[in-house]
């Protein structure tokens, strides 16, 4: 062996392998430092079934609870605003919630168990926000063909009274409508399907 | 320095450190063009501005809570019990929107005097890179009072990157740490906020100034000051950093004080500009608050998303909108970088590129109304073209003759003659006997002579822009 010459390709056979080996190490390193940011045991154990009363639910009325952090709608909705359901499907971006979440039992036209009673989950499908309940009938900021339903403030995407969006707003979906099940005629439990 | 103590101290330093070298080659030898006018303020006001951030930022992190079930009442104990609290409080919101008018005022500098242009395309990206950095950290901040428009911002915006398809979701949940923003959120974002991203903008800034001090200042003329230099090597038309900018920024310095000052004592939270109403009610996940928008620096890009109608889109705008301003060294080639002797063309484009940016930003606020979408889809467009059709539009333009040295400037003491005239020629004297039955000699406007100066600056500007 020469010993005062320097074997270049030696020498270069173990950067490259230094390399290797230490972009796999940094590799490896990096999975605890990025999975340490994804949702804690904790955080997924969190999701418990919701309990609700019905009882006191006025026709008309809506109420919120929260499962999962995230708001659910509960809303008792009336026979004639559920009249309007068929004739809007022509405006409607999914009127049959083929692209949009739901259990399969309430994948119908009033996206629910029983027509009238309406449970959803409060977000919007765009970018989150909650939009707001706006049951009346052409109020002057939505414009008068306005039937009743859902607005969201952030972004201005509409619903109908059974969160089917409209067609051409920035929210891609209807509304999710959460898993959930009668255990009596006056009580639901949210997040356990039928 | 006499003493030799102090000196053999100095040079036991300067043997170990290199100091005067670092001094000369950053302030004292450092040439800059000699005719910086009133918008070379902005650089170094920003770096003010950090160093307000950094300072008051820290003095928060001592009385304030991570926690989502504190951090509100925490901010509220800071404004009312900590001794001085509110102060610091309001330095570093007011701060922040200051650190927004400082940079955007910095960035528009940079697109009058073509001070992206070769060779400062590194200087440019760096500073595009903080801008990035100060945008996640203002979005990141406003989430640590944990009030409405927190919650429901930071929800919208963690949200944009779930439109991302196939990894959108799960990246989304990732950032969040959680199904939707809570605890987990706020705690991660008061680590990137306080520690994570403040590093990575000092190393920016780092990075910001030596690159530009490898390639000199540009200037209002948009000339090379270095292609013109003495015998001694220095540039004929620069003149040292210190003393000559040092002592201009303090000037500077004094101005802006006075304005953040005025801010800052009587209407912290302007109007809802700075700080919102709705973020002095504790965040509440079932309820959105009836009109949301970010805070003022945002609406621009904020309107974009609003303005396309389909979710991933709307992102891709927006995040185009931030992305398009990384290539305008490439976009703009044309050799002339100041807009002193640019042509008619790219004068007028800037100007509908500001008029977008304002209606972009006024629109962010309003809610979304279907008139209002329009109008934004239409400042969208003009927004974009400024930058996507600048290789097409460039080519028709007539430049003026770049001179070889740079231009002097009238000084403020030679305009006061021609301050007065305008003055006499819009009021006109009126003798008034008071009532004690002396005579007063006012001045009341005139508006023969008011019609006539507006004409005359109406045409002025007509003119500017040809």
């Amino acid at each position: 062996m020469n010993s005062s010459g320097v074997d270049k390709k030696r020498r270069q056979f173990l950067t490259n392998a230094l390399t290797v080996v230490g972009a796999v190490g940094t590799g490896f390193v990096a999975v605890p430092f990025i999975s340490q940011m994804q949702p804690s045991v904790k955080a997924k154990a969190t999701g418990a079934p919701v309990q609700v009363n019905l009882s006191k639910l006025e026709t008309g009325q809506l109420i919120r609870v929260e499962w999962r952090g995230k708001p659910v709608w509960i809303l008792n909705r009336t026979k004639a605003i559920l009249s309007t359901l068929a004739p809007l499907e022509s405006e409607l971006s999914d009127p049959n919630s083929t692209e949009s979440i739901q259990p399969l039992a309430a994948k119908n036209q009033a996206r629910s168990l029983k027509p009238e009673l309406f449970v959803a989950i409060g977000l919007c499908t765009h970018l989150g926000c909650s939009p707001t309940y706006r049951p009346e009938v052409a109020p002057t900021d939505l414009g008068k063909d306005w039937q009743g339903g859902f607005f969201c403030p952030c972004h201005g995407s509409k619903f109908d009274i059974a969160g089917r969006v409209y067609s051409s707003m920035p929210a891609p979906t209807n509304l999710e409508i959460p898993p959930y099940r009668y255990i009596d005629e006056n009580t639901i439990i949210i997040g356990e399907n039928a | 320095m006499n003493s030799p103590r102090l000196n053999n101290f100095v040079n036991w330093i300067l043997a170990r450190f290199p100091l005067t070298k670092v001094w000369n080659e950053h302030l004292a030898e450092y040439y800059a063009p000699k005719n910086f006018n009133f918008w070379y303020f902005f650089g170094s006001l920003a770096l003010l501005v950090l160093v307000n951030q950094f300072a008051t930022g820290i003095m928060l992190t001592i009385n304030y809570k991570p926690d989502a079930a504190l951090a509100f009442d925490s901010v509220e104990y800071i404004m009312r019990d900590v001794n001085w609290g509110w102060l610091i409080r309001y330095m570093h919101s007011t701060g922040a929107s200051a650190f927004f008018i400082v940079v955007y005022l910095h960035m528009f500098r940079g697109l009058l005097y073509g001070s992206f242009k070769k060779p400062r395309e590194l200087v440019w990206i760096f500073g595009m890179l903080i801008y990035v950095c100060l945008m996640a950290e203002a979005f990141m901040g406003y989430l640590l009072p944990w009030g409405q428009m927190s919650y429901w911002g930071a929800q919208v915006i963690i949200s944009l990157f779930s439109a991302i398809p196939i990894i959108g979701e799960d990246l989304s949940l990732w950032i969040r740490g959680d199904y939707v923003v809570a605890d987990a959120t706020l705690n991660r974002f008061f680590a990137f906020h306080v520690a994570a991203i403040p590093l990575v903008l000092v190393l920016l800034v780092f990075l910001h100034i030596v690159a530009l001090h490898q390639v000199g200042s540009n200037n209002p003329d948009g000339i090379e000051i270095k292609e013109n230099k003495g015998p001694d090597g220095i540039p004929v038309d620069g003149i040292p950093f210190h003393p000559y900018y040092t002592v201009k920024d303090i000037v500077g310095v004094s101005v802006f004080i006075f304005f953040f000052a005025v801010v800052l004592f009587y209407m912290p939270e302007l109007e809802g500009y700075f700080l919102e109403h709705a973020n002095f009610i504790p965040a509440d996940p079932l309820q959105t608050p009836e009109h949301i928008a970010p805070l003022w620096y945002f609406t621009p890009f904020y309107a974009i998303l609003r303005a396309v109608p389909d979710k991933f889109a709307g992102v891709l705008a927006m995040g185009g909108a931030i992305f398009v301003l990384f290539l305008l060294p490439w976009l703009d080639t044309v050799k002339v970088k100041s807009i002193r002797y640019r042509g008619g063309i790219y004068k007028k484009a800037l100007l509908l590129f500001v008029i977008s940016f304002f209606g972009l930003g006024y629109l962010g606020m309003q809610p979304p109304t279907p008139s209002a979408t329009i109008a934004a889809r239409l400042l969208t467009v003009i927004y974009f073209s400024f930058f996507l059709l600048m290789p097409i539009y460039t080519r028709w333009e007539k430049f003026k003759t770049v001179p070889k040295r740079l231009t002097s400037n009238d000084s403020l003491m030679n305009k006061i003659p021609l301050i007065k005239q305008v003055v006499s020629e819009i009021t006109q004297d009126t003798v008034v006997t008071t009532k004690s039955g002396k005579t007063l000699h006012l001045k009341t406007p005139n508006p023969k002579g008011l019609r006539n100066a507006s004409v005359d600056l109406a045409k002025k500007m007509k003119d500017s822009l040809d």
